[in-house]
């Protein structure tokens, strides 16, 4: 018996509707016709898929030095995993894997996953909480921003978000975090990028109709605040929903919840969602105590973490190579921070900072990339490794060659110029129309004015110059009207279009001009 | 299907280091951003001109029940009628006066045919018990489920409140402890000091079993010092990160050195002082503290360290200040600006420091004050998952199951706490030792109790709870719309009934629109307000005639649907 079933099958006996009368039951229709026209653009845009280790990996028991095994072994006796269990990579002597992630090693070998080694900041700051927010908006170590990373690149990509949105050209929610919040990453200057969900398989309708205004209070802002979550849930539930049901998934995956979002990931993508950003986390990386089994140091937390993080990739990577869209998805693991170098008294390891971290995917250059940390014989409670890569050039790169932006857009984004690192492939990254249907999108290219109406309209529409056209269709996706088709100089044009032969009902403007395209619906009254 | 194997997969989901935490994430953050920045993420309120002066304003529903709802849980129209009747000073007196009932320990509640507690007989206490491996997980939940049922059956008290505050201000979690009896004497040291000394508390907790344990007290040693609860003491519980909290690593290392030596005696089961894993150096604290020197001592002495760090720490006007900001997120606004700093934060503190740190002179000041009643803190803050399901419970009048009923009463709250879970407050087991997110983190703060996960969560809940009642074997009880609407001044006049119900349930005004939509639910789409009037008195005039009832109660229920689905509902 399924949790979900249950609960499924109490609400629906719960609810009859006729006893509801309707009442906040209205579902947003919209014809099939028109979502086709909608989607006509196949975009194969790039995806990626951030996986937080949530608590400060202990990167020195995950990518083993295994030249500096024996001084390992003197300074963190407490938790050091014995020498024949570590896991070793094709090529590469001197580097091995935990024993709990024999699937990433073969991912490793098979050139699907590289290390980046002593990933970090300057000044490394020991606090969750602090260095979490580090990670995520891409900070200094001193400095506060109170936007992510990843919320800034989609505000430069899709400028207008929230206004207008979902519409025609962006459908889908930007960027999904599976879980019950929202983080930081995806805060924009302005907005939360991104939607929070836990079932996409879970829909529910949110919109009542009738409101008050809200008033310009703190109150009223909270209100618009919980308003545009019940606009969202419904808006974007919806495509999750119609992507999970047309998505599948290939292979088999554990029953843990880090594979558990990840297969949600792969089925999302599989079933045509255009969401290019994912965020799935494991949370228990805090391993002050018992991170290994006293006298048997290959199994405790750590273990058990890193086995679920190993088999949830290996399961990923296998579904999406088997459905074909591998090549358009990659991944890479993060967490605030490494722990210490020593180990301490309780089989744990306390706060450190930096430590290695994993991209992987069909596109990743293989390898490893930086070189073995080196361990001091005499490391103390003061002891941390010091940082070969900034995690912001991991970001950089990930943003320049994976999503293609421009090396002159890029400060804009990361607030500073960052090493670039070899870490993909950016050969398809050719320039592609879409980043400019991106930044219009939210824009309202045609609109007619009154609506309804009863035998004419004026149409207003706005075009990058060039060929334009526009057009009216019925419901049934009949082509009725060509009002407009010719070449345009660059501005808005505004028109009187008379409709009398036709018969009331709703109708269609489609605005074509180069790669724009916006479809709206007007009504005719009697 | 059957309930009850329901209720066992979300058990056994939670065992020992399996804790649920790995699907949340930490949610947004962000401290202070630019000027524009903030004007989108942030609602940046005018200046409040109220500062502390008592207020003197008008008294009525809309004032209780704000009162009511930030102090308790939900706004229950009894305690609003109670305090109607009151001055403002001893409504706020009453409601910080600790209830005299002697606490009920929790029962085992929970043997059933697949699950029998070895030691404790079902309907006896499990305080106390021996633990059991294979039992502690549900006495934990029987422990939550007992938390559950205070808040429920509260009395005109914020002691319920409070407890939630400070176990969000001082965490630990429940299902990492694994131990009932430790998580329920931590209960009791947070319940024990709430409104008292706040320094006595932090001793006390620093000193809790079940806080050695989650944060490696237990495990610190002159040898191998874990600075983990020293940390935690100084960014969390007492001094903060902000700004002025310049506490620095050397401070981080010396404090753990300072705890040296606290441990709990598994022979004895006490905590005590234990002189040989004691560091007895000196320890040189930073210019932060005043460059203090924490005098190292040996033998028994040693555990007056605690004493002297707890003395230097309090000496700091970082903590009052911390300490003030952290109650007013918590009871009044999320955002603090400079007006508010300076004329709630600076002399709240200046309160907490004169009486030497005790917490019930503060709260007092504040909720007896001009600044808390203004209009703009009203419905400013989003309700948390506790406010919310609690609260529908105490504002509809939804009883448990009768006392002695303790199998369908433990099933009861089992389903709440799962739900408490998946809207991320899942009582006794926040998400790390800051805490739930909603109470701290920039600049989102208690928008990330509703998310586009939780929303439709709780309105799903909801719609379980108006139409059929969380569900046991044997009960189930649906909002009790009739009994509600009684409460309510002129309940058979549609128009008093709609205006002092909004005035009641909600934070904010709604429009006439809103009132229209309302109306022509009470009136089935009619216009004839007496429609309404007739069907009432008619059905209290002969209120056992079933068909009479059900005239009343179909439009009720809608009533209640379509006010609790509004957007307005959470708010509080």
């Amino acid at each position: 018996m399924q949790r979900r079933n249950f609960l499924k099958n109490i609400s629906a006996g719960a609810i009859a509707p006729s006893m509801l009368g309707g009442l906040g039951m209205g579902m947003q229709s919209t014809s099939p016709w028109q979502k086709m026209i909608q989607n006509f653009l196949v975009e194969t845009d790039h995806v990626l898929v951030m996986v937080r280790l949530d608590g400060g990996n202990d990167g020195l028991n995950t990518v083993i030095p295994l030249d500096q095994y024996d001084k390992l072994a003197v300074v963190r006796d407490k938790v050091i995993i014995p020498r024949n269990q570590i896991l070793d990579l094709d090529g590469h002597p001197t580097v091995g894997f935990h024993p709990s992630m024999t699937e990433m090693r073969n991912l490793f070998n098979e050139g699907k996953l590289s290390v980046i080694q002593s990933v970090g900041y300057p000044n490394p700051d020991y606090s969750h909480f602090r260095s979490t927010d580090i990670w995520m908006t891409g900070a200094d170590s001193d400095e506060i921003l109170s936007s992510g990373w990843m919320g800034r690149y989609m505000n430069y990509e899709y400028p207008n978000f929230p206004n207008g949105f979902p519409n025609a050209d962006v459908p889908d929610p930007l960027s999904v975090e599976l879980g019950g919040t929202l983080s930081l990453t995806f805060q924009g200057p302005f907005a939360g990028m991104g939607m929070s969900i836990t079932n996409p398989n879970e829909f529910y309708n949110l919109v009542q109709g009738v409101q008050s205004s809200a008033p310009n209070t703190p109150a009223g802002k909270q209100l618009e605040y919980v308003r545009r979550i019940a606009q969202q849930s419904n808006d974007y539930g919806q495509v999750l929903l119609e992507a999970y049901n047309r998505g599948t998934n290939m292979g088999t995956y554990e029953d843990t919840g880090l594979s558990e979002q990840l297969k949600i990931v792969a089925r999302l993508i599989s079933g045509g969602i255009k969401t290019r950003v994912f965020m799935v986390s494991l949370g228990g990386f805090d391993t002050h105590d018992n991170q290994v089994v006293e006298g048997n140091h290959t199994a405790g937390e750590h273990a058990r973490l890193l086995s679920q993080v190993s088999k949830g990739i290996s399961s990923f990577m296998n579904d999406i190579e088997q459905q074909g869209f591998a090549d358009r998805v990659t991944g890479m693991t993060f967490s605030e921070f490494g722990r210490r170098v020593i180990s301490n008294f309780s089989n744990g390891t306390d706060h450190g900072s930096a430590a290695p971290m994993f991209v992987f995917g069909t596109q990743v250059k293989p390898g490893i990339l930086g070189t073995n940390p080196i361990i001091p014989l005499d490391a103390d409670e003061d002891t941390n490794l010091p940082m070969q890569y900034d995690f912001r050039s991991v970001y950089s790169t990930l943003i320049k060659d994976w999503f293609c932006v421009p090396q002159n857009d890029m400060e804009g984004i990361m607030l500073q110029d960052f090493q670039y690192l070899p870490l993909i492939d950016s050969s398809d990254c050719v320039s592609t129309a879409t980043h400019e249907l991106n930044q219009r999108a939210g824009d309202s290219l045609i609109s007619a004015s009154p609506s309804p109406f009863t035998s004419s309209t004026n149409i207003k529409f706005e075009t990058a110059g060039g060929r334009t056209l526009v057009q009216v269709f019925n419901t049934s996706g009949q082509l009725v009207a060509t009002p407009i088709k010719g070449t345009y100089q660059k501005g808005t044009h505004e028109f009187y279009w008379n409709s009398e032969n036709l018969p009331a009902g709703t109708y269609y403007l489609r605005l074509q001009n180069g790669v724009f395209q916006q479809v709206k619906p007007i009504v005719k009254v009697r | 299907m059957n309930r009850r194997s329901f209720l066992d997969f979300f058990k056994e989901k939670k065992t020992k280091n399996e804790s649920s935490h790995d699907f949340l994430s930490k949610a947004a953050t962000l401290e202070k951003g630019s000027e524009k920045q903030e004007a989108f993420s942030i609602p940046m309120r005018p200046p409040i001109i109220a500062g502390l002066e008592p207020y003197t304003g008008t008294w009525g529903v809309k004032q209780i029940s704000h009162l009511l709802r930030r102090t308790t849980f939900g706004a229950k129209y009894a305690d609003v009628v109670h305090f109607k009747g009151k001055t403002v000073a001893q409504s706020v007196e009453e409601l910080l006066t600790p209830s005299t009932t002697p606490l009920d320990l929790p029962v085992n509640d929970y043997n059933d045919s697949d699950k029998q507690d070895p030691t404790v007989p079902f309907g006896k206490t499990f305080i106390g018990a021996e633990w059991d491996e294979d039992i502690e997980g549900t006495r934990i939940w029987s422990l939550k489920g007992w938390w559950l049922r205070r808040m429920i059956n509260q009395e005109r008290t914020i002691e319920e409140k409070l407890l939630l505050f400070w176990h969000n201000h001082l965490p630990i979690q429940f299902f990492d402890i694994f131990r009932v009896n430790w998580n329920f004497e931590y209960m009791q040291t947070l319940r024990t000091h709430s409104m008292g000394d706040f320094k006595a508390m932090i001793k006390a907790i620093t000193i809790d079993t079940a806080m050695l344990f989650s944060l490696n007290g237990q495990q610190n040693s002159k040898e191998e010092p874990d600075e983990n609860y020293s940390r935690e003491l100084q960014e969390l519980f007492c001094i903060g990160k902000g700004p002025n909290g310049k506490y620095t690593e050397e401070d981080v290392q010396a404090i753990a050195r300072v705890l040296t030596g606290w441990r709990y005696l598994w022979n004895d089961d006490i905590v005590d002082f234990v002189d040989w894993a004691h560091d007895t150096d000196d320890k040189q604290l930073s210019s932060f503290y005043n460059n203090a020197i924490i005098t190292g001592r040996s033998g028994a002495a040693g555990a007056n360290e605690l004493d002297d760090l707890l003395d230097v720490i309090f000496d700091n006007n970082e903590v009052a200040l911390f300490i003030c900001r952290k109650i007013y997120r918590f009871f009044v606004y999320h955002s603090i600006d400079a007006e508010t700093e300076q004329n709630v934060i600076e002399p709240l503190a200046e309160v907490f420091r004169n009486s030497n740190y005790q917490i019930k002179p503060v709260l007092d000041k504040l909720f007896k004050s001009a600044h808390f009643f203004d209009a703009s803190n009203q419905g400013a803050v989003l309700k948390s998952a506790v406010d919310y399901q609690v609260g529908l419970y105490r504002e509809f009048n939804i009883p448990l199951p009768p006392d002695g009923e303790l199998s369908d009463t433990y099933e009861i709250t089992s389903f709440m706490n799962f739900y408490l879970e998946e809207f991320q407050q899942s009582i006794g087991d926040p998400p790390n030792v800051a805490g739930w997110p909603a109470y701290y983190q920039i600049p989102l703060y208690d928008k990330n109790w509703v998310t586009t996960d939780t929303l439709p969560k709780r309105l799903r809940l909801t719609d379980i709870m108006i139409i059929n009642g969380i569900p046991s074997a044997n009960y189930a009880y649906p909002l009790d719309v009739v009994e509600t609407a009684r409460q309510i001044p002129n309940v058979e006049d549609p128009n008093a009934l709609i205006a002092n119900t909004v005035e009641w349930l909600y934070g904010i005004e709604v429009s006439a629109g809103v009132k229209l939509v309302l109306k022509s639910i009470l009136l089935s789409g009619q216009l004839t307000d007496s429609y309404w009037t007739v069907a009432w008195v008619e059905y209290i005039s002969d209120p056992t005639n079933p068909m009479k009832l059900e005239t009343v109660k179909s439009r009720l229920v809608k009533f209640y649907y379509y006010l609790i689905h509004l957007e307005e509902f959470q708010l509080s």
